[in-house]
């Protein structure tokens, strides 16, 4: 006692006591806060340990991993020998066994090109750049040859030329305006020569490898293609309806609610119905489309929709002062909607756009039900196999675990942007 | 003069190809008339299409028999039923999955949503690994996961798992279980059930009144329950307490009597539930966390008891953050319904999914899937509009 006391009658400061620092301080902090909070925690204790316990024993320790056929396996925990003996087939489907590797490495190629558009870094002209080569890599290994028809050259060099000469004016200097100019002309005269029959149907081939048709994908590159391209595709042209929403030209407006809101009220599934059966129609007869390219017609034609509404709140984040500063400088519509109005809307709209993005991943599962074969649904015909049948839970926890991990780290991803990209307005 | 002079003045003259009015309409027009280009260059191959397969067009199929079963239905129909009623089944089947769905994911994300804001670390960490393990899956994986389960897991109907003194019975056929015999009571319990309904309204209007002016609370939630419960009770009790029922037996293969829970919508409501609640349990959470602090404090200072401090101060303003994402959700629902086809579950899309491959006429069935998914998304849309606008702040 008399230990606390200093002289001039002050008291030493003690240590907090025992129970309030350390593991027994947060304990008694955030599980046993008081009686109530006491008992939930026991009763949380023992639900979590029971299920645990018994997931665990069916997973891990009674589980078996090298039986060579489903009947081994009966009996038992889980039969993770049927992923064992199945997996190959999960990622990549009916492609071709021994070459794999094309798939895989496309898999590999598309990841890069996300990650690498992950940073903030790339985000400028980089960027075309990284989806361009990613893109040509992806698809080569996929089909195993590519044909690049001349028209489409000559359309890159005038959407290039036009973008370019409407952007940069009074920005660029001359000889980066003559290149523009340059460009535009190329693709203009080649297109409309094209056009008139004067040029032929050239393409150039680049065919190293088996062409592998789009009915034998499978697995995680349909899917990742799907959601990615899907994306891709449906980014520009939910611009266009968000802008045309916003816009004042009462037609135009009226034609973009109208889409937006269509699509909006109907499931994916009827749309996939829609590409599947009426798509064939709506076409000259004799035109048939590939099943894939269907597919991903329609994920592009929802996606659209939706980025447009996200598209939207980010325009109408914008302060009205902007626009009218815009209209003061005397840029035109072009100049001021992707010089002044898309770089800032864009940029409050990235977070919800890979929630977006999240969305559409997990969507693209439901094209199994037009026969494509997507992830889940190699997955579900690994089910199939009259030698493994009877063990849904293994491979459909597998799936899983596997799409767990792209959306999960693409939430992460979006959280960490979120913070990152309000750095600027933070406090 | 000096005026008409000063306004000729400011008006300043453009040419036609700078003035924005007339751009407008020329682009405008530009583009409408493309898109009308479109829509002719499809239609007609359509047309074109529909001539050379033979392919009839228009809505009269839907009074043909239809001729094929429909597993799960809530009216009466057999395969003699004409197509009009089977996709009538369909949007029935559609109809109760979401309605279920949207009370019960409703109830279970609340509490999730609370559940990650407690004090407690455990059950915060549990109600947020949940939030994430749902999310992050596809909806349809956790269906077949779930479907799979009940149809391969369960015994068959000789094995099922019986409780309740052999009265409730769960196979993979799904959970039999008895039901009072139909009587014509019935119906009049509902007129009473829907005037006791409109009675609790009426009861709970007056309560909420009589307080305004004098202070006296009513407890207006619990009598108003009594009201509703009690008068088709009444009337039940009033035609003599008919209790005959209808047990589920085993007759053959399958269980025969009292009624059932089919396992493709045991398995479409759990996916459509556990799915969404996780969503919901996120919109809850963000909706709690941002009312200000200093509004529970103040409604402790003035007496309020927990309840009626969430009831009457904190519930009330958390909605306004809620009711718009929590409508997105309840549409999501509605749409995701659609995944039954997967599954085997016999809702509007599938009845026209078997429409369609049994006449060819997908333009028309098409349009009618449109049809109804776009009625029922604006009808839930423009109920939750009039309760957000009633719910909002207003301002002066």
């Amino acid at each position: 006692m008399s230990d606390d006391a200093l002289p001039g009658g002050e008291r030493r400061q003690l240590a907090p006591p025992i129970d309030e620092t350390g593991a027994l301080g947060w304990m008694r902090k955030n599980l046993f806060s008081s009686w109530g909070n006491g008992i939930t925690t026991v009763v949380l204790i023992v639900a979590v340990g029971w299920i645990l316990s018994g997931f665990l024993d069916w997973a891990v320790f009674t589980a078996n991993f090298t039986a060579a056929s489903g009947t081994e396996c009966r009996g038992g925990g889980a039969c993770w020998a049927l992923i064992r003996e199945k997996w190959r087939y999960i990622f990549f489907g009916s492609f071709p066994y021994e070459q794999h590797w094309r798939p895989f490495f496309a898999v590999i190629a598309m990841l890069a090109m996300l990650i690498t558009s992950a940073d903030r870094r790339m985000w400028n002209w980089r960027l075309l750049v990284i989806w361009g080569v990613g893109s040509v890599i992806t698809f080569l290994l996929m089909f195993g040859q590519i044909h690049i028809p001349l028209s489409l050259v000559l359309f890159i060099a005038l959407a290039v030329g036009g973008v370019g000469l409407s952007l940069r004016k009074a920005i660029a200097d001359t000889g980066e305006m003559n290149a523009y100019r340059v460009l535009a002309a190329i693709g203009f005269v080649g297109l409309a020569l094209r056009i008139a029959g004067v040029l032929p149907a050239w393409s150039l081939a680049i065919a190293p490898l088996s062409y592998v048709e789009t009915s034998l994908w499978g697995g995680i590159p349909v899917t990742i293609i799907l959601a990615t391209y899907g994306l891709a595709f449906a980014f520009p042209y939910g611009v266009l309806l968000a802008l045309g929403r916003r816009s004042n030209l009462p037609l135009i407006k009226g034609l973009c609610v109208g889409f937006i809101e269509l699509i909006r009220g109907v499931p994916l599934i009827s749309l996939l119905i829609m590409a599947s059966v009426m798509l064939p129609l709506f076409l000259p007869s004799g035109t048939t489309i590939d099943k894939f390219l269907r597919a991903q017609v329609a994920v592009v034609l929802f996606a659209g929709a939706y980025i447009a509404e996200v598209i939207r709140g980010g325009l109408q984040s914008l302060p009205k002062g902007q626009f009218e500063a815009a209209d003061a400088m005397g840029l035109s519509y072009p100049q001021k909607t992707l010089l002044i109005i898309l770089p800032q809307a864009l940029r409050v709209v990235i977070p919800p756009l890979i929630n977006t993005f999240i969305g559409f991943f997990k969507d693209t599962s439901l094209v199994l039900i037009i026969g494509i074969f997507d992830f889940l649904n190699t997955a579900n015909q690994a089910l199939v196999d009259p030698n493994w049948a009877g063990f849904p839970a293994e491979v459909y926890l597998f799936a899983a675990f596997i799409y767990f991990i792209f959306c999960y780290s693409m939430s992460r991803y979006s959280k960490y942007l979120e913070v990152e990209l309000n750095k600027g307005t933070r406090r | 003069m000096a005026v008409a002079a000063l306004g000729s003045a400011t008006r300043v003259k453009v040419a036609p190809w700078n003035d924005p009015v007339i751009r407008g309409w020329v682009f405008q027009i530009v583009v409408v008339g493309l898109v009308a280009a479109l829509a002719w260059y499809l239609v007609s191959n359509t047309i074109d299409n529909l001539n050379r397969q033979k392919i009839a067009s228009g809505f009269d199929y839907l009074g043909r028999e239809a001729g094929f079963e429909i597993g799960d239905t809530m009216i009466a129909y057999s395969p003699a039923s004409t197509y009009a009623r089977a996709i009538w089944v369909g949007i029935l089947n559609t109809l109760r999955v979401a309605v279920l769905g949207i009370i019960l994911s409703t109830i279970l994300g609340t509490l999730l949503g609370v559940g990650r804001l407690s004090p407690n670390w455990l059950l915060n960490k549990i109600c947020a690994w949940y939030v994430e393990a749902f999310r992050n899956v596809p909806l349809l994986l956790w269906l077949f996961l779930f479907y799979k389960l009940i149809s391969e897991a369960f015994p068959g109907p000789r094995q099922a798992i019986s409780a309740l003194w052999n009265s409730v019975f769960l196979s993979n056929r799904g959970l039999y279980f008895p039901v009072p015999m139909a009587d014509p009571i019935h119906k009049w319990m509902g007129v009473a059930l829907l005037v006791g309904i409109a009675g609790a309204v009426v009861l709970y209007r007056w309560a909420k009144k009589r307080q305004e002016a004098t202070g006296q609370p009513f407890p207006s939630i619990s009598s108003g329950f009594g009201v509703a419960i009690g008068l088709p009770l009444l009337v039940w009790l009033a035609a003599g307490a008919p209790s005959a029922m209808s047990w589920p037996e085993l007759k053959g293969f399958n269980f025969e009597g009292g009624t059932v829970i089919q396992p493709e919508f045991t398995a479409l409501l759990v996916g459509l539930v556990l799915y969404t609640s996780a969503f919901i349990a996120e919109i809850v959470r963000s909706g709690i966390l941002a009312l200000h602090k200093g509004q529970s404090e103040a409604a402790a200072a003035l007496g309020l008891s927990r309840g009626q401090s969430m009831r009457l101060v904190l519930l009330p303003q958390a909605l306004r953050v809620i009711v718009p994402p929590m409508t997105s959700q309840y549409l999501n629902i509605t749409k995701n319904s659609s995944l039954a086809i997967a599954i085997g579950y016999p809702d509007l899309v599938a009845s026209i999914n078997v429409t369609i491959n049994q006449t060819g006429q997908a333009i028309e069935n098409i349009l009618l899937i449109m049809a109804a998914y776009l009625s029922v998304s604006l009808s839930i849309s423009a109920f939750m509009n009039w309760y957000n606008k009633r719910i909002a702040l207003t301002e002066r």
